[in-house]
């Protein structure tokens, strides 16, 4: 079915559309990632398969095809120094194209911390595969073993100088024809040339000088520009437009589909225009419940199932404690929160009779693909999705849905289209990261050992096979499509990574959230871990022992040790429980905390420590600053990693720190920067980084793990500081002031 | 209609528009095709639209084009190139004091607009100076050395 098919689709199910504006506008739009990538359009795409991942052409250079795409990552230059490597040629031969669902294979969403640890790898296996198959063409060509023969800058030389080949001759634009061998050998760390080096990215000279396209930027031939109009209250109808409204605004019309609203216009400023003039009507909406009572509304909550996490030994020791035995009990609430791009989202689209081109910063092109198609009625193979670099997204935020929104409205309009939400709209509307609630007990004997350990944690549940995260426009538009809900995996953490007997954590999933929702960076761990390393710190303050020996008894991963021990040292941990003694008459309370996690108990391996000062008579935390120890195997690029570390650091001390939505009845009242706060310049500390480079690893991933330690190393700062423990955030001044004036003076 | 002339990048730039209220950000974009100067959020809350009026740093998602008609506007492109980076640029570069770099051509121009002013800043005063520019991939770190790399590098008087 095509585009056209149904559009009488979208006639017959009674909604209306106006459309005032002419049709096909003359141009046509190619790729974004190189000037003259649709050259290679009919390539291989399967991700088995070298040809889809490689091509190497007459004049030695290589285009690389990518489905991982670089946001703001270092994607970009990591992936050259992974083919560089294997196929020893020079970086800048090599030629990306990332995020193009007609040219590179599908790798999955770029999530998960997995770009290089899963994607990069796959690239790597096609250029070691490649350059084995080089070899073998050399060898027949030179008529020389493969054993005698050597590589330098793509071109094969037999050992005694006998005669050399370049691989532009060799193989010179022709396909390998080859699957992927992932038994393909590797490169030696000891003759590694750009594999660990902090080589600079090539994207950076364009994006400082304002001459980088972001997909904000890209203008088609013929475009309009559009504004969705929101209902007022979320689930609300559209009763009535008023078109003569923006009558006065030259070029802007309306287009409506049932509830679905927008404005274009010719000029982008008109659209803004008349989105703020156009006057409408709307039903009430379907409500929303009391935030300020949503911790309350969790744990009051029926469950959908229990899902146990971990459980060995038994919690007798909470049940019936023995003789000495001392059990503490503490509850941790982590908010929703905003994905908070700089960049309010923006979808452009291109919807012709015979096919649709939808340019995007969706971190799953490959998954908008589909999504796509669904919502047009067309067939999956007539949609095109190309990735443009957007405004830093940490994980889906509102990118799908202006790219659906696009495509509804190039569709109704006949001419490409872009879609830009509105800061408003980016704050009110993106999928958050959901609430989580966590409630902890623990047993310690005479001894200071701790004989039971139960995390228990109330989160709502993902639906299975959710084919995409549910898109606003569908729903006003009724185009029908799954509902449900998505979080990422954020179950994972919620146990201690240390050496307990008795140990039970189990997940309550809970049927709902007040808010749509996705994955937000390290979905679910931040706040586990916040919760699961502040009560480590808790149990060892009761036991009276220094944090850091505290975990270090109980820890059995020498890779963790380590971390933990290179942060001790870089800090000059002074070894004594927690809290400090604290000096009745100081107006400024100083301490340090820390904390420990292996992401996922089985990717990065993070050892994060603090120092804070906390003002008395404010309750404002000032963060001085903060040590990491990051262990994520090798490192391709170490400055990329500590990019990342730097970012995960500073973006969760800001979520920590400040950030909370909140909703009235109605819709999301967080919906600009003054009541969304975050991070500024004059807060970020000093920032000290142990990062540990293993040649011989696999590469583990650095996108994410750095942030799950953040809050709870900072909340064990301010307990070592102050004697107050926090267990709610956002750690705003006027929650740490009332807490500080509710314990100690 | 009414037409507007503007100075931008050293250049006289002639504009349409009916709406005398259009702000800056708009002309730059749409009818000057200067992309470079993003939109963050139509309040002058996060700083990705700054541009430079006269050597002072400005929101241009706030300041009507009218108002800067017969000044001196500047824009990341009107500072330097790829191959040509400006100072500042130069020492952003030189510090990879970027990841999605939706933000970064605000911070530059803030960053310029103090160099401006204050030639040689204090860490104290660069961080104060940027404190209307919102980053959220965090690049802070890596924008404050670059800001004090560029003062460093940057003749004195400049």
């Amino acid at each position: 079915m095509d585009a056209r098919v149904s559009r009488r689709r979208f006639l017959a199910t009674g909604g209306v559309l106006i459309v005032g504006l002419g049709l096909d506008a003359p141009g046509r739009a190619g790729a974004q990632s190189l000037p003259d990538a649709d050259r290679f359009l009919g390539k291989p795409l399967a991700p088995d398969a070298v040809d889809s991942f490689l091509a190497v052409h007459r004049d030695g250079s290589v285009t690389a095809f990518v489905g991982k795409v670089d946001i703001g990552t270092g994607g970009r230059i990591a992936m050259r120094q992974l083919i560089g490597e294997e196929l020893d040629i020079p970086l800048e031969r090599i030629a990306m194209i990332e995020g193009d669902t007609a040219l590179t294979p599908n790798q999955g969403a770029t999530a998960g911390s997995y770009g290089i640890a899963r994607g990069g790898v796959q690239l790597r296996r096609a250029a070691a595969t490649a350059r084995q198959a080089l070899l073998g063409l050399a060898a027949q060509r030179l008529g020389r073993p493969v054993g005698d023969l050597q590589v330098a800058d793509g071109v094969v030389r037999a050992a005694d100088g006998s005669g050399s080949v370049a691989y532009g001759e060799l193989i010179g634009d022709r396909a390998f024809n080859l699957k992927v061998d992932a038994a393909a050998p590797l490169k030696h760390p000891d003759r590694f040339r750009f594999i660990g080096r902090s080589l600079p990215r090539p994207d950076l000279p364009a994006k400082i000088t304002g001459a980088h396209r972001h997909l904000h930027d890209l203008v088609l031939p013929g475009m309009l520009h559009a504004r969705v109009i929101r209902p007022p209250a979320q689930g609300a109808s559209l009763a009535s437009v008023d078109e003569a409204s923006i009558a006065r605004i030259g070029s802007a019309r309306v287009v409506r589909i049932q509830s679905f609203l927008a404005v274009v216009a010719e000029r982008e400023w008109d659209a803004v225009r008349a989105a703020r003039a156009l006057r409408t009507r709307w039903s009430a909406g379907t409500g929303l419940p009391e935030h300020a009572k949503e911790f309350e509304a969790m744990r009051a909550s029926a469950v959908v199932r229990d899902q146990e996490i971990a459980r060995r030994g038994h919690l007798g020791a909470l049940s019936a404690p023995p003789a000495g035995t001392r059990t503490l009990a503490a509850a941790y609430r982590w908010p929703m929160q905003s994905h908070g791009s700089i960049g309010p989202s923006c979808g452009v689209a291109d919807v012709r009779a015979d096919r649709v081109t939808v340019w995007s910063s969706s971190q799953n092109v490959h998954g908008f693909q589909g999504t796509c198609a669904r919502l047009l009625g067309v067939e999956r193979d007539r949609v095109r999705v190309i990735y443009m670099d957007g405004a830093g997204s940490y994980g889906p935020n509102g990118a799908d849905d202006a790219a659906a929104e696009a495509a509804l409205l190039s569709w109704a309009v006949g001419r490409p289209v872009r879609v830009q939400w509105s800061r408003q709209e980016e704050h009110g509307l993106d999928p958050k990261g959901p609430a989580q609630l966590l409630e902890l007990r623990a047993a310690v004997d005479p001894d200071g050992e701790v004989t039971a350990w139960e995390t228990q944690a109330w989160l709502p549940i993902a639906t299975a096979n959710l084919p995409n995260i549910p898109l606003l426009a569908p729903d006003a538009a009724g185009i029908p499509q799954t509902p449900g809900r998505s979080t990422g995996l954020i179950y994972q953490n919620v146990d201690p990574p240390y050496a307990m007997p008795n140990l039970h954590a189990v997940v309550h999933w809970l049927p709902d959230a007040p808010l749509r929702t996705s994955a937000l960076r390290a979905p679910g761990k931040i706040a586990n871990t916040f919760a699961v390393e502040s009560f480590t710190d808790e149990i060892a303050a009761l036991a009276r022992v220094d944090p850091l020996e505290f975990r270090l008894r109980r820890l059995g991963n020498p890779r963790g040790i380590e971390a933990l021990r290179r942060v001790a040292g870089r800090m000059g941990w002074p070894p004594r429980p927690s809290p400090r003694p604290l000096d009745p008459r100081a107006a400024v309370l100083t301490g340090r905390g820390l904390a420990y996690v292996h992401y996922k108990h089985e990717e990065t391996i993070v050892a994060m420590g603090m120092e804070v000062a906390v003002e008395r008579a404010t309750g404002r935390i000032r963060v001085t600053r903060v040590v990491c120890a990051h262990d994520c195997g090798l490192m391709i690029n170490p400055d990329c990693v500590q990019a990342q570390v730097e970012g995960n650091i500073l973006q969760t001390l800001s979520r920590a720190l400040h950030e909370e939505v909140a909703w009235d009845r109605d819709r999301v009242t967080t919906v600009d920067w003054a009541s969304y706060p975050i991070l500024t310049f004059p807060e970020v500390p000093r920032l000290e980084f142990e990062l540990i480079q293993r040649l011989d690893q696999p590469p583990l991933g650095a996108g994410e793990a750095a942030s799950t330690p953040v809050a709870a190393a900072l909340g064990n700062a301010v307990f070592d500081a102050t004697g107050v423990r926090l267990r709610t955030v956002p750690f705003r001044a006027a929650r740490v002031k009332a807490a500080l004036g509710g314990v100690r003076q | 209609m009414a037409k507007l002339t503007l100075k931008v990048n050293g250049a006289s730039r002639q504009v349409e528009t009916d709406d005398p209220d259009i702000p800056l950000l708009y002309v730059l974009r749409g009818d000057l095709g200067l992309t470079g100067t993003h939109f963050g959020c139509g309040l002058a809350q996060c700083g990705a639209c700054t541009v430079m009026v006269d050597g002072r740093a400005v929101r241009s998602c706030i300041a009507p084009a009218r108002s800067v008609v017969g000044r001196d506007v500047v824009t990341i492109e009107g500072l330097g190139s790829p191959e040509r980076p400006d100072p500042v640029q130069a020492a952003f570069i030189a510090e990879q004091a970027a990841q999605c770099g939706y933000c970064t051509a605000g911070m530059v121009m803030s960053a310029r607009a103090l160099l401006a002013r204050r030639p040689r800043p204090t860490e104290q005063q660069v961080r104060e100076a940027l404190a209307g520019n919102l980053c959220r991939c965090g690049s802070h770190a890596r924008v404050i050395r670059a800001v004090l790399r560029a003062a460093a590098a940057m003749p004195r008087g400049r």
